[in-house]
């Protein structure tokens, strides 16, 4: 568990924080009508007429996207409930042409569940999903085009959103930063939502109120609504509890409202309570049935489940032998895992692992290009640390192919042949370089005979730059040390 | 008048393939009716150009032999119906000029099979009323006068100018939609025949939403025969409206004319109250009588939930409008009527917009879902809801189909004050329908006698969900023997 406590001259305080996170559904169509969800279209270009709320229009829902839901259900490790059912949240709002949100209400699509997440040092701490439920996104108002006017764009009005809300289980900002990351890791394994906070297709909701640690009490909250990035997130949480602290200490109490998240100064303000004092007046949504999955329905899905990234990190750690930590950052992302597995089939997985996060990444960086369009195949990365363990090219020579690989695509094979870069194991081969240093040198070799030890290292290095960096170093090492006695 | 606005659905089309008639005549003859009957006020919008090139393209069909089932007959449409390129307002001052870029499905249907279109009709604004007095446009008056009086009557609602259009031979049949009687009260109040199907059997595509839960589109015709053939059409599944049922739908008219010895008639208890009106209960004896002389089986239910079904219906509905009407804010279609900021344009739009009825089935629902209300109102609603329809399922265990009264009265002067006063009288006159759309039932008006007065008055015949042809058959029985003599 990560240790966060508040500590003041007057008390030790203990954060209680749970998160509400809003993920749009990958799907084409909307969930209610058959509007293309397609981002970066004009404003309003993908409207139907039952998404800007016609009259006599009636929502039918998108099977794909109760599809996703109930894959990210299993994929949160949760109850999927066989019946379910539709609400309406009623409030006017010039962006919910309807006037009343389709969501679920009292019957959600997805029950309890949980998500292990894996902290710096090491250590994993599970944290509850208390449920998921399946609703329509509103419209965007768009308020700075015009100073007196405000502008609507619907295409977003009606496109599918699963809201996972957790248990109140956090005790430290970097658990809620862990938890968003290790989320949006597997709903990218499954393909249901592409966890861009900074596009919008993931909002977080944060819930927090403190505690004097090792009471059992739960004090009154305050919600931050639409955090847009992890670090936010973090910060808010840190910041919302310490005013908490602040206003308890100072004898106050602190009242349950919603409060808005300022990044720029990363402090919490209170919303006017207009902004927030609806009453939704939910009822059972009558143009909808209620969904009813059948056993079979759930198994078939069950079925398409690929391996997540817990499971896929157990198997590097335990089949391929790579360190926890390493094994923590390959399977954050799937194309990442994916590309690595490739790479190591059938070589050393911890020297791939090592390329990979290590040159491999750095080759990326500079070049800023996706892992998708990478010059160097996994296939050839593979290749290259083989080479190396077969030492027919030393750690050296193989940094200067991969370079080469980056360039031009090609095998490693293909560039130590053409190069003529295999390096020399002949023993006969390297001693008649070393022959020829120690003749050329014959000062030296005095020297260190005399005494002078620290000489030994300039003579690998004069044998190796000799053998045009070809020679195996650890055999330079042993014969040097033989000739030189 | 002329004769051939008198012709039943199929008289007119067994001239029409005889070339007797043609579409174009047919249409001309009704467009003329429609324009001398205008002081009823029964249609909000006629469109005469559309109807006439509708019925051209009618006339070709029949000349090459690929006419529809509905082919050129002129129909009258309920504006709550949107039909595409047509203005369609539910005759609220709230949707001004709204013209929409769709078709109904039940409408597209009905093009589909070659109707052609007189035009949008009267109604309750948003379909809410039962006396067509709360239209934007203005009542709808009663094409029946009582005898030796002037005075107005109303149509009854909220399908008012769709019932007084079709007994005033406006036009040859008409849609209506019926959540909580709105087909069959004006069905009796104007002396014509209406049903409204099982929940589901019609989809709701296109039709504007009064209460989701309960609304569903229904023909008014002439006669029996003439429903059958519009719900065959009008009738089926519609993946845009996923409470639309995918049963078969049969072909309506098979039921007809059929014997009906043995047929089980349930006469519930709870509809014969202590202060029902005399003529209304021998109106119901009469049609008693006739379904036993025929060799039907007159059976005794109980349908112990009834005194509950208006408190339930007025809880349910308007809970369910206040959140189908919150869409017209002004802002997309319609009356805008502009303020400073968001929240003064919905309320300037939304008080100028909507007319008293409705705001007051707003505030009623508003109230009723609000936190600390819901389970007292709302969800108890919802569970007495589930007693009335069991109370069905379990009659239905001892007979096939139902007979009551349609409305408890005959229709009443427009602007009774005892009504306009009191808006929970004007809801009692949906005492004998609501029970049907809160279990989600099919029932059916059949024009039965003339009060004292001079007034029809109307029999309710209520069937098993998605059995429709037993109320067909019944129906075909009755009006044999019932003799009702129409406008």
């Amino acid at each position: 568990m990560a240790e966060f406590i508040i500590e003041t001259p007057k008390g030790k305080w203990e954060i209680i924080c749970g998160l509400e996170i809003h993920c749009q559904i990958i799907s084409k169509s909307k969930i209610y009508s058959g509007a293309s969800t397609e981002f970066g279209a004009d404003a309003n270009e993908h409207v139907s007429f039952v998404d800007a709320g016609m009259p006599g229009m009636l929502p039918t829902l998108n099977k794909y996207c109760v599809h996703q839901a109930v894959k990210t259900g299993i994929g949160l490790k949760a109850k999927i409930n066989k019946y379910s059912n539709f609400a309406r949240k009623n409030y006017f709002y010039a962006d919910l042409p309807q006037g009343y949100q389709i969501t679920q209400y009292k019957y959600p699509i997805v029950g309890e569940g949980k998500v292990i997440i894996d902290l710096p040092d090491g250590s994993t701490r599970e944290i509850g999903i208390e449920r998921m439920h399946i609703e329509q996104d509103a419209g965007k108002s768009i308020h700075d085009i015009d100073p007196k006017k405000s502008f609507i764009d619907l295409n977003r009005a009606g496109v599918g959103l699963m809201e996972i809300v957790t248990k109140p289980d956090f005790r430290a900002p970097e658990e809620a930063g862990a938890f968003l990351k290790k989320l949006r890791s597997i709903l990218r394994y499954l393909g249901t939502c592409d966890g861009n906070m900074d596009e919008g297709s993931m909002r977080c909701d944060v819930n927090v109120s403190v505690r004097p640690l090792g009471s059992n009490e739960l004090r009154t909250r305050c919600e931050m609504k639409n955090v847009n990035s992890i670090k936010f997130v973090m910060q808010a949480i840190e910041n919302e509890a310490r005013r908490h602290v602040e206003v308890y200490e100072s004898g106050g109490e602190i009242v349950q409202e919603t409060r808005q998240f300022n990044p720029t100064t990363g402090q919490t303000k209170a919303m006017r309570k207009k902004e927030f004092a609806h009453d939704y007046r939910y009822f059972p949504e009558p143009d909808l049935a209620p969904l009813v999955l059948t056993d079979e329905y759930i198994n078939q899905v069950k079925s398409e489940i690929p391996e997540l990234p817990d499971e896929k990190k157990e198997r590097f750690v335990t089949k391929l032998g790579l360190t926890p930590y390493d094994a923590i950052v390959i399977c954050e992302n799937k194309e990442n895992a994916d590309f690595f597995e490739k790479a190591a089939a059938g070589h050393d997985a911890k020297k791939v692992a090592n390329w990979f996060m290590g040159d491999f990444f750095a080759m990326l960086n500079e070049k800023k290009i996706e892992l998708k369009d990478s010059p160097v195949s996994p296939e050839n990365l593979g290749a290259l640390v083989e080479l190396v363990t077969q030492n027919v090219i030393n750690g050296k020579t193989a940094k200067d192919v991969f370079e080469i690989m980056a360039e031009t695509g090609e095998a490693p094979e293909k560039i130590v042949e053409e190069k003529g870069l295999r390096q020399v194991t002949d023993t006969g081969a390297i001693e008649a370089v070393i022959d020829q240093v120690l003749e050329a040198n014959a000062d030296n070799v005095a020297a260190y005979r005399g005494g002078k030890q620290t000489l030994f290292g300039w003579f690998v290095g004069q044998v190796m730059k000799a053998s045009k960096g070809k020679a195996n170093p650890a055999m330079v090492n042993e014969l040097l040390k033989k000739k030189l006695g | 008048m002329s004769d051939l606005v008198k012709l039943t659905i199929s008289e007119a089309r067994k001239a029409l393939k005889n070339k007797e008639i043609s579409a174009v005549e047919l249409t001309e003859a009704f467009i003329k009716q429609m324009e001398s009957e205008r002081k009823l006020n029964a249609f909000v919008l006629e469109t005469p150009e559309i109807a006439l090139e509708q019925a051209k393209a009618s006339d070709k069909k029949y000349q090459n032999g690929t006419d529809g089932a509905l082919e050129g007959i002129p129909l009258g449409i309920k504006d709550l119906f949107c039909t595409k390129g047509i203005r369609t307002t539910a005759c609220s001052h709230i949707l001004d000029g709204f013209v929409p870029p769709y078709e109904s499905t039940v409408t597209q249907k009905l093009l589909d099979a070659g109707v052609t279109v007189l035009g949008k009709l009267n109604m309750d604004e948003f379909a809410m009323g039962g006396s067509n007095e709360t239209s934007y446009y203005g009542p709808v008056i009663n094409p029946w006068k009582a005898n030796n009086s002037d005075a107005n009557l109303v149509a009854g609602g909220s399908s008012g100018g769709s019932a007084a259009a079709v007994a005033a031979h406006m036009c040859m049949a008409a849609t209506g939609t019926d959540t909580g009687g709105s087909i069959r009260q004006p069905s009796a109040f104007c002396g014509v025949t209406g049903i409204k199907p099982t929940y589901g059997r019609c989809s709701r595509y296109g039709i504007i939403a009064f209460a989701s839960s309960l609304d569903q589109a229904g023909p008014i015709a002439q006669n029996v025969e003439d429903c059958a053939r519009l719900l065959t059409v009008m009738s089926g599944y519609d993946a845009k409206d996923s409470t639309s049922s995918q049963k078969d739908v049969p072909d309506f008219t098979q039921f007809l004319n059929q014997d009906i010895r043995g047929l089980k008639v349930g006469i519930p208890a709870e509809y014969r109250p202590d202060g029902l009106n005399a003529e209304i209960a021998a109106c119901w004896d009469k049609g008693i009588e006739i379904l036993k002389a025929r060799g039907a089986e007159i059976v005794d239910i109980s349908l112990p939930h009834t005194k509950y079904a208006l408190a339930v219906y007025y809880i349910l509905a308007p809970a369910e409008a206040s959140s189908n009407l919150a869409r017209y804010d002004g802002l997309r279609f319609g009356l805008r009527v502009p303020g400073e900021h968001l929240d003064n344009m919905y309320i300037n739009t939304r008080s100028e917009g909507f007319g008293k009825e409705v705001k007051r089935r707003i505030m009623i629902g508003t109230y009723v879902l609000s936190a600390g209300y819901y389970d007292a109102y709302y969800l108890k609603a919802q569970k007495v809801r589930r007693l009335i329809r069991n109370d069905f399922l379990e009659a239905f265990k001892k007979c096939d189909v139902i007979l009551t009264p349609t409305a408890p009265t005959d229709a009443f002067a427009i602007g009774d004050k005892s009504m306009t006063e009191n808006p929970i009288n004007m809801w009692l006159n949906d005492v004998f329908t609501v029970s049907v759309n809160l279990a989600g039932l099919p029932g059916m008006n059949i024009p039965a006698a003339l009060s004292a007065r001079g007034l029809p008055l109307g029999l309710q015949l209520i069937g098993h969900s998605f059995d429709e042809a037993t109320i067909f058959k019944a129906a075909s029985a009755l009006e044999k023997d019932i003799c009702f003599v129409r406008k």
